[in-house]
């Protein structure tokens, strides 16, 4: 034994002997994760909130969270002696005078939108697949936990340094607080210490921005990766990988050479991006005062559906026994969010009422083969990116020489109709797909080796795939259709009979299918 | 179920691949040269960025093509460092890529399902522990305790009440008030209707009295908007239209919507656009809405000239200005 060898042993024998953790580390430094590119999504969510962890606390080092009024005097001459902030005039001092102050804004800016790119881009894998069905329904819930803080977190956080920009958003949360029947204006006076603006909000947020959401996601993440760990990581399915197994490398040395190496490539690529894209460059926008504003308004990315939202919204108010409801407020910023969100942290139990299945899955779906699930994604991405053009329709209106009014109008009309056409496309596309798996299966892909037969006939030979690309095509179950009487073995109607009624129509919907080629097809077909 | 049709038989994990430098000594060292490279690679970034960090003064911009004017402190400093991470990154995924072991492990899953005969016992458990504390028989403890675990619950909800003061009038009421002059913002000069030329747009807050100093609070409210058109242009009750002066009218700068400055007026049009959601409010006719979420019209301020010809308000805004809320009556 070397010296090296040795010295390595008494430490691990030091805290064996007090936490006994040689067992448990050595059955967990094999554990075995598959591996696909999509898996990497959460990898980056992961990354870019340390990387905010990292560059955030650097931030506060000078950062001054606080409306007093300070006379500025640094650096930056266009604003020089204007009355501001101490949170806007901190937020200039770090861009200007703070070596590296810059830098690090902007990769904590960044990381913030990569953050919320890669949690929505690794959400919709984790539907699209239907990772999210039994046993990982918990993960799913704390997922959109996990998306709705991390909107209300990249809101406060852009909305710290006080300026004109952030200061309009943070004016159009206070109207949807004061919009609340009965208790908001009570709520939007507690909120912010009186009214708008007030001299607590940037002090309040700050504290709720840096400690009390950072802790909630510090907990939520730790609680999602244990879940991941201890319920093994799902895989694609393939040759040899069964809903049973997990089919891939060890996390040592393998995943902590990849996933630790991945970490320095999401912030290499954070880094470029802050050291070539300048992103929110405060110093343009001026020190917030309500009774300014700068044209073209738009909210950070992750924003955008909700502004488009409030953006489409019909002028309706109720005044009725001295009281008013803006519905125009309550609708886009309240409910529908509302219903998204709600609908989508149930998702899970929604497919599972209908399918009726409640089993284990670890075997990941392609798309393609539920491609009612597929439908409604596409749906509601529709729905989302028609929201999305709506919030920036000021910028698209002034880009594409279109008037605002086309775009509204486009807007208002498209949010009901697109997304069921987009419903419609998608699952004929998915059945479609199926179909062509069908063919590729029974008759094998084209060679472009063109054959001619006795009589003169030309025809394209085709070759029989692989059995391994055979069986990718065709490993999935099909799922029949739920049937639910409505009446009892002696014809009464039953009680639940319409519930009985609409699942049965929604399983239905759910288990269309293109039928897969299985054995006996394949049989015959070698008949011919 | 009838769904379990014959299904073509799995193949099993197809056999391994070998790697080229699985095999071949010469790539093998290939491989390693290649990660020890964008080691290296990542130490010298990191070097940029300490000798940007140290001799590159923090103010000096330079041109560089497409970025244009450039602080080249933050620049060095940022390549410096997207250098250093991205090459430590790529030379440990480019090390598990070639050098480290690449044969598919296959590992067993279980069952989450506890087996039956330890879910009974956990029930039997469960239901011992609770008999042994007798909270079901013993009513009085159990209400008791519901009670003061509820009252501890609320008082949270208490300690919270000085978050702010109760509204009471304040979101009705503005620091306009009769005879208050209009001055200009910024400058804080009054201001007379021949400062105005036709088709001219200002921005107008009451005057102070001396000692008074103007809160953020009080812009909020406070901020007007004039706009001089052709007296013939007006479309406007008989009210309406005395609370205009020579041409003036004024309007609450707070949308009614949800409270952004209305700041776009479009001269041709006579239009009023909000930059937050593009209610549109038409000028002529006492800034009626006439597209986007807003529901009601902007609120006029009547104005009039006092004896030494500047402009002043008639009276006080005759509703609360900026955005609704519950106790708003209109």
């Amino acid at each position: 034994m070397t010296a090296k060898e040795k010295a390595l042993g008494n430490v691990a024998n030091y805290v064996d002997e007090r936490t006994g953790a040689a067992a448990w580390m050595k059955k967990n430094l094999n554990k075995v994760f598959p591996d696909h590119w999509s898996f990497m999504l959460g990898e980056v969510a992961l990354y870019s909130f340390i990387i905010l962890l990292l560059s955030g606390v650097f931030l506060t080092f000078w950062f001054d969270p606080s409306q007093r009024e300070v006379l500025y005097q640094g650096d930056y001459q266009p604003l020089s002696g204007l009355k501001m902030s101490a949170a806007y005039a901190s937020t200039l001092h770090i861009s200007f005078d703070i070596r590296g102050g810059l830098l690090m804004r902007q990769i904590h800016h960044w990381a913030a939108l990569l953050f919320m790119v890669a949690m929505v881009a690794h959400l919709m894998r984790v539907f699209f697949t239907g990772a999210f069905r039994k046993p990982r329904e918990f993960n799913w819930i704390i997922g959109v936990g996990l998306v709705t803080l991390g909107i209300v977190e990249g809101f406060l956080g852009y909305s710290l340094p006080d300026d004109l920009l952030s200061g309009t958003g943070i004016r159009i949360a206070e109207a949807i607080l004061q919009a609340i029947p009965v208790v908001g204006t009570y709520l939007a006076f507690f909120a912010f210490g009186g009214p708008f603006p007030g001299e607590v909000f940037i002090p309040r947020i700050f504290t709720v921005h840096v400690l009390l959401l950072p802790g909630i996601f510090l907990a939520l993440i730790t609680a999602h990766l244990m879940l991941v760990w201890y319920q093994k990581h799902t895989q694609y399915p393939g040759p040899g990988r069964t809903e049973k197994n997990v089919v891939g490398y060890p996390l040592m040395p393998i995943y902590m050479a990849k996933a630790g190496g991945f970490f320095f490539i999401v912030f290499g690529v954070i880094a470029f991006l802050s050291t070539v894209a300048s992103i929110n460059a405060i110093w343009l926008y001026g020190p917030y005062t309500p009774g300014q504003i700068s044209a073209g308004s738009q909210p950070d990315w992750y924003m955008g559906w909700l502004d488009g939202l409030v953006r489409m919204a019909p002028p309706l108010e109720t005044h009725a026994f001295g009281h008013t409801i803006s519905w125009n407020i309550l609708i886009p910023g309240l409910i529908v969010p509302g219903i998204l969100f709600t609908g989508m942290a149930l998702y899970p139990f929604i497919e599972s009422w209908i399918t009726g299945d409640k089993r284990e899955h670890h075997l990941l779906d392609r798309p393609r083969n539920a491609p009612n699930r597929t439908a409604l994604g596409a749906m509601s991405v529709t729905f989302i990116l028609v929201t999305l053009f709506n919030g920036g329709n000021d910028i698209i209106a002034t880009n594409f020489s279109l008037t605002i009014n086309q775009i509204m109008w486009f807007s208002r009309i498209g949010i009901f109709v697109l997304p069921p056409i987009a419903f419609v496309i998608t699952k004929r596309l998915c059945l479609s797909l199926q179909r062509a798996d069908r063919d590729l299966v029974l008759h094998g892909t084209e060679t472009g080796t063109l054959l001619r037969l006795p009589h003169g006939e030309f025809v394209e030979v085709h070759a029989p795939i692989s059995q391994v690309d055979a069986w990718k095509l065709t490993q999935h179950e099909q799922i029949p259709a739920l049937e639910l009487s409505t009446e009892d073995s002696h014809g009464v109607r039953r009680g639940n009979a319409l519930r009985n009624k609409l699942r049965s129509r929604m399983s239905q919907a759910a288990s269309d299918q293109v039928a897969k080629p299985n054995e006996t097809d394949l049989k015959e077909l070698e008949g011919h | 179920m009838s769904h379990e049709v014959a299904n073509l038989s799995d193949p099993g994990l197809p056999d391994h691949v070998h790697r080229l430098a699985d095999s071949d000594p010469a790539a093998e060292k290939k491989a390693e040269r290649a990660v020890a490279f964008l080691f290296i690679l990542s130490a010298l970034g990191t070097v940029l960025f300490i000798a940007s960090y140290v001799y590159i003064p923090h103010n000096l911009f330079v041109f560089v093509p497409i970025l244009g004017s450039t602080n080249a402190h933050q620049l060095f400093l940022g390549l410096g460092l997207t250098i250093s991470m991205l090459c430590i990154g790529l030379g440990a995924v480019h090390w598990a890529k070639t050098l480290m072991p690449d044969n598919e492990i296959i590992a067993q899953r279980h069952e989450f399902r506890s087996p039956e005969n330890e879910r009974k016992e956990f029930v039997a458990a469960v239901k011992e522990g609770a008999a042994a504390s007798g909270l079901g028989r013993r009513s009085i403890i159990k209400r008791t305790l519901g009670l003061s675990l509820g009252l501890v619950g609320i008082s949270p909800l208490f300690l919270l009440r000085d978050l702010g003061p109760l509204p009471k009038e304040q979101l009705q009421t503005t620091s306009w008030k009769t005879g208050t002059r209009l001055v200009t913002d910024p400058g804080n000069r009054p201001i007379k209707p021949s400062d105005l030329e036709v088709g001219a747009v200002a921005q107008v807050l009451p005057q102070l009295t001396p000692g008074e100093e103007r809160t953020l609070n009080n812009i909020g409210k406070d901020a007007v908007l004039l706009i001089r058109l052709r007296t013939e242009d007006f479309q406007l009750s008989p009210e309406r239209l005395s609370w205009t002066h020579e041409g003036i009218i004024a309007f609450s700068k707070i949308c009614s919507h949800m409270g952004c400055a209305v700041a776009l007026y479009e001269q041709q049009t006579k239009h009023l656009l909000c930059p937050c959601h593009q209610s549109t409010f038409d000028v002529p006719r006492a800034a009626k809405v006439i597209f986007g979420p807003a529901a009601r019209p902007l609120p006029q301020l009547a104005i009039t000239v006092d004896s030494e010809g500047y402009l002043i308000a008639s009276q006080p805004f005759t509703e609360p200005v900026g955005p609704s809320f519950w106790e708003r009556s209109s």
